[in-house]
């Protein structure tokens, strides 16, 4: 199985694509919160991307594909904005965000406890993060 | 997202309906930083119509905590759906906020 939504980079269009995966997810997800765990890991990879990386320019597109093959699930997120720095990346403290009252930066921590690998690599101009859930 | 108030006395009941994602948070936000909200002791957030929450949504809370406890202000939730509050949970924050199941759970621990 393999399906796909193209949106404008506007973060009004988070909605249409969490509908997306819930409406493509729900036949083969049983469990209400992994299901909903997967809709949250694609929404904050989506909302990076459409915020940070493209800020927010409604010229600019965000395509999602799904794939599902017995037991094995590829989410697949593409955009031609600035590249996601992995190897910049630090995991928060989350006691530290508390004291601090940062408002921001841990929806990648929730991505990488939620799934079971995440990829980010790019093709041409094109930045894409693949994130691979195994279901039970 | 709709927010609701309810206020009763020095306790603030703010009940949310809908989905709390990095579009909807902005408002959430507004309303926890209106100077108004620290004339409550304690702030009740009814969690039973909210459907769904980003790292945004967590994020509003997450930037407000420290505020309220510096202020002696207590931050509950309550009525929370099990998928929510797993969201919370994945990141440690069901140990570090207050989560209990119903209105009245929240009214007691309140008033410790």
């Amino acid at each position: 199985m393999t399906n796909m939504i193209r949106v404008s980079c506007d973060r009004k269009n988070l909605k249409t694509i969490r509908n997306f995966v819930s409406d493509t997810l729900a036949p083969v997800v049983s469990s209400e919160i992994i299901l909903n765990q997967i809709i949250l890991a694609v929404d904050e990879i989506c909302a990076n991307k459409i915020i940070h990386a493209n800020q927010e320019d409604s010229s600019q597109y965000l395509t999602l594909i799904i794939r599902h093959l017995k037991n094995e699930l590829e989410l697949e997120l593409q955009d031609t904005g600035r590249a996601f720095e992995q190897a910049a990346y630090k995991e928060p403290n989350i006691l530290e965000c508390i004291r601090q009252g940062k408002k921001g930066g841990v929806g990648v921590a929730l991505v990488n406890r939620i799934m079971d690998k995440v990829e980010y690599r790019a093709h041409g101009t094109t930045n894409i993060c693949v994130l691979y859930k195994t279901l039970a | 997202m709709k927010i609701k108030h309810t206020i009763s006395d020095n306790t603030i009941t703010i009940s949310l309906d809908g989905e709390l994602d990095a579009s909807s948070s902005v408002m959430l936000d507004e309303e926890l930083s209106s100077p108004n909200i620290m004339k409550f002791s304690k702030i009740l957030v009814d969690c039973k119509n909210l459907n769904y929450i980003s790292s945004a949504g967590l994020g509003v809370f997450i930037s407000h905590l420290q505020r309220f406890e510096d202020a002696q202000i207590k931050l509950i939730f309550f009525n929370m759906q099990e998928k929510v509050r797993n969201v919370f949970e994945i990141l440690g924050l069901d140990l570090l906020m207050t989560i209990v199941g119903s209105y009245e759970e929240a009214v007691t621990i309140s008033n410790d």
